[in-house]
């Protein structure tokens, strides 16, 4: 049975997985983005 | 010269490797951290914690997070700087913003956790300072490496740096027994078994594996952007020389 209802400590306990969940995307966003942008450019220029 | 394995000294075969690890070791993670969090969810309320026990299923992996990619730092940068070797180079530059983030998560869900249980968001306490030390550690690698255009002199002052700093990670871990500390000791991890019951240690551990293939292959997927910018950049010197 999942319990979700953190009672008076609700925005602590749901603050820490906000900031997890922000962080953790934040750095599966700029990972990937890295490495798209530098793939593009070394393509870009081995083109050329 | 250190035997390694050819996928993680060759930067072709690194990169043939990496392409489907990568993503298989994002779809560990995923597994690993919604079983974990499914069971997180499950483990019933701490008796003397309550629900601020859940906070400590993602605190307690992301705190061995942020010194097991410390020690992955610092292996690469010693790697990069003593042999010159370009792809641990690589691996050192791309491994510090993820430890950065994650030293930054055991901050910050520490500090959401202290506030409820010890009255304060942030205690001047050995294990705490430490840990802040350990994230400017990142930081200043992460500024030392972007502050120098010459990209070798970079990579040698910042690798020099990051080796410095793995004296921080013995202080960090014995912190907690060398002085008085507010911050518990090791829970999980003990010669007498865990500190706590299976409903909470399980998930912990759950969710600790999900982080470390989530690092891995986030890990991955920067060092093979690292190799696409030394391409690129090898490129363009090309390009103009002609």
């Amino acid at each position: 049975m999942l319990d979700f209802d953190a009672g008076k400590y609700a925005p602590y306990v749901w603050g820490a997985f906000a900031v997890t969940a922000l962080v953790l995307g934040g750095l599966v966003v700029s990972s990937l983005s890295f490495a798209r942008r530098w793939r593009k450019r070394a393509e870009e220029l081995g083109r050329k | 010269m250190i035997p390694a394995p050819a996928f993680l000294t060759n930067p072709e075969r690194f990169m043939a490797f990496s392409r489907w690890a990568a993503p298989l070791l994002g779809a560990i993670a995923v597994v690993l951290a919604a079983v974990g969090l499914y069971l997180a969810f499950s483990a019933p309320e701490d008796y003397q914690q309550g629900d601020t026990v859940r906070i400590m299923f993602i605190h307690i992996g992301a705190a061995w997070m942020c010194m097991f990619i410390y020690v992955c730092l610092g292996v690469a940068s010693f790697l990069g700087v003593v042999f010159r070797h370009a792809l641990a180079d690589a691996a050192a530059a791309a491994a510090a913003p993820l430890g950065a983030g994650f030293t930054f998560l055991t901050l910050a869900t520490g500090s959401l956790w202290g506030r409820p249980m010890w009255g304060a968001w942030w205690v001047w306490d050995a294990r705490l300072t430490s840990v802040l030390v350990l994230f400017l550690f990142y930081l200043a690698y992460i500024a030392l490496r972007a502050s120098l255009d010459d990209e070798a002199k970079a990579s040698r002052a910042a690798g020099i740096l990051a080796m410095v700093g793995l004296v921080n990670l013995p202080i960090v871990h014995f912190s907690v027994e060398w002085w008085n500390s507010l911050h518990q000791g090791a829970s999980v991890f003990r010669g007498e078994g865990p500190a706590m019951p299976p409903e909470y240690w399980i998930p912990v551990i759950l969710v600790a594996l999900g982080y470390m293939a989530g690092f891995g292959s986030l890990w991955l997927v920067r060092i093979r952007g690292e190799v696409w910018k030394r391409r690129a950049e090898v490129a363009a010197l090309r390009a103009a020389r002609a």
